[in-house]
């Protein structure tokens, strides 16, 4: 019999619905990975209590046939979510013990829908970072290794937690959050897959803000059918967030197909970088052939400031983080540095030097010069400006064709520390998410195969504005085509 | 452009963020190396572009100007590093 551990969020909700187990037996068998697995470093904080009092709930609404749609599901949660009584850090120092008096909009609906809580979920500090190699609380470590060789693997980042958890059997499914790329690189690294939504679809209320008009939640997990189901459960109207959107969430689970019949995908030029890998160039024209198979027509497409996408990207997202990031004061919550005799501008610098790690010091400190007198137009203008021309270039490319097929990364998972030392590569590795973040479309990662080394790797379907439909419908055709099945020997 | 040590020691300053002379040495170099990555976007030719405002379309909402909240002090307060009778307590600002 297939151990419960080894399902999904689907399988998960028809097995305790159909009575197949209870949802207790669910929590207790997460509980018990979780707790096996503390040499991944995947969890900053544990809560079996959590999840056990969801599966109780859940087992006595069975009983009294009300059923809710994540009944019995127990997740992972990325510690950027609020959660009211329960340690929220964003894997900072700054905010280490901070325990919320509320709880966040999208783990709100999500325990709303019967989910339950497996616990707080590591990441790279406020999410900067594509390794989660910049956590307080230490690395994340892959449960990916390359074949005969025991050396740490990077899970991706900033969602490291949730891609190395879920690729480990520790939940079936995982929030995540994406700013440049931080739900869709993490998947790929893992062999899972994850969906940013449109902006706007998730509520960004109490989530810890990086960068505000990028920062979207969305869902990881073992398959498109998985993400489809948590997004409809966290997506959705929040007044609490201006930037949220008055929609309806459709029923995207109930619409998915994998045929694509009359679609065309575009495929944009591009996207073929100096120095990237022939197998991934190789598995780009294999995810080609798999959607031509499904129906789908292919076009080829230019998105001409694709280049710059990355320099907007480091002068919009450290701008923003420069200011959202004022509030770590000392003064209201999280730590205080009161050094002794210190007036109330040496407690802020000192609570702010030894809160802050050096990767988030590094990205206060750029976009605190962009935003400065004298340098804004220049920089952060300048930015916004390409912004526009990058979005420009997605709506042009979306009158020829309805989707775009990408990898979703220049490599497969690289070791830890092999890129730490240097910002700039490891800020590379984002160069093909952060396009559809500056743009706010919906994008997900799928995996598709293998490199030669026996690492997954992934592809990245993009969408128009508010289409995660046609997004999950061609990862749908890849999935069916790719039969990816392959998983992270059990190390830890 | 780029940015030498006083430079640095002012943005840390501007950011509020205490640093040692080695950091400072350290992210001199460290933040040249950025402000030239995106240096590249000075050749882009944006003079007929407007700045991105909103990456979706949208409108701003109103809300009914009525209380919708409060009474929640203590809430607040729960995380304070010093709170004081009530209040967030900070060092003395006023000799």
């Amino acid at each position: 019999m297939t151990h419960i551990t080894d399902l999904g969020v689907a399988a998960i909700r028809d097995g305790f619905r159909a009575g197949h187990f209870s949802a207790r037996e669910v929590a207790d068998a997460f509980n018990a990975n979780v707790a096996a697995a503390g040499a991944l470093n995947a969890f900053i904080v544990e809560t079996p209590d959590h999840a056990i009092a969801a599966a109780e709930q859940a087992d006595r609404d069975r009983a009294e046939g009300n059923l809710k749609p994540l009944s019995g599901v127990p997740i992972g949660m990325k510690d950027l979510f609020a959660t009211k009584g329960v340690q929220t850090t964003a894997a900072s120092h700054i905010l280490e013990g901070f325990t919320p008096q509320y709880e966040s909009t999208v783990s709100a609906k999500l325990w709303g829908a019967g989910a339950g809580m497996l616990g707080k979920l590591n990441l790279d500090q406020f999410a900067m970072g594509s390794s989660n190699e910049t956590s307080y609380f230490g690395n994340v470590i892959s449960p990916w290794r390359r074949p005969g060789d025991s050396a740490p693997l990077a899970p991706g980042g900033s969602s490291g937690g949730s891609s190395a958890a879920i690729a480990a059997r520790l939940c079936p499914a995982a929030t995540g959050t994406d700013t440049g790329g931080s739900i869709r690189q993490p998947a790929a690294f893992t062999g899972i897959s994850g969906i940013k939504p449109t902006y706007g679809r998730c509520s960004r209320w109490g989530i810890v803000a990086f960068a505000s008009s990028l920062d979207q939640a969305g869902p990881m997990a073992n398959d498109v059918r998985d993400c489809a189901i948590m997004l409809e459960n966290m997506a959705g109207f929040d007044p609490k967030d201006s930037t949220s959107l008055d929609l309806a969430v459709p029923n995207w689970e109930a619409l998915l197909s994998g045929d694509l019949t009359g679609k065309k995908i575009g495929i944009p030029k591009e996207y073929r970088v100096d120095g990237m890998p022939a197998e991934i160039d190789a598995l780009w024209e294999q995810g080609i052939q798999w959607l031509k198979d499904a129906g789908a027509e292919i076009v080829n497409v230019s998105l001409p400031h694709t280049k710059y996408a990355l320099a907007a990207y480091y002068i919009v997202a450290p701008a923003e983080a420069s200011s959202n990031l004022a509030r770590y004061d000392g003064v209201r919550y999280g730590l205080r540095e009161l050094p002794d005799g210190a007036g109330l501008q040496d407690m802020y610098a000192a609570t702010r030097a030894a809160g802050f790690g050096a990767e988030v010091k590094r990205r206060i400190m750029i976009g605190t010069y962009v935003l400065s007198a004298g340098f804004y137009d220049a920089y952060y203008t300048q930015a916004q400006k390409v912004r526009t021309l990058i979005a420009r270039d997605f709506d042009l490319a979306f009158q020829q064709c309805d989707l775009l097929l990408t990898p979703t990364a220049p490599s497969a998972a690289f070791a830890l520390g092999e890129k730490s030392a240097d910002p700039l590569a490891m800020y590379l590795n984002d160069v093909f998410t952060v396009p559809t973040s500056l743009a706010g479309l919906p994008a997900m990662s799928v995996p598709a195969g293998l490199d030669a080394q026996g690492l997954p790797l992934g592809l990245q379907i993009i969408g128009r504005a508010l289409d995660e439909q046609g997004v999950l419908n061609a990862g749908l055709a890849i999935e069916e085509r790719a039969g990816f099945t392959a998983r992270a020997g059990k190390w830890w | 452009m780029s940015v030498d040590h006083a430079t640095v020691r002012k943005i840390a300053s501007l950011a509020r963020i205490a640093v040692s002379d080695a950091e400072v040495e350290a992210m001199v170099p460290e933040l040249n190396a950025i402000l030239g990555f995106v240096e590249q976007l000075g050749e882009v030719d944006t003079s007929s572009v407007q700045p991105m405002t909103a990456v979706i379309p949208n409108t701003l909402r109103l809300r009914e100007d009525v209380v919708s909240d409060g009474n929640i002090r203590d809430a607040v307060l729960a995380n304070a590093p010093a709170p004081e009778h009530g209040f967030f307590g900070v060092p003395k600002v006023i000799e």
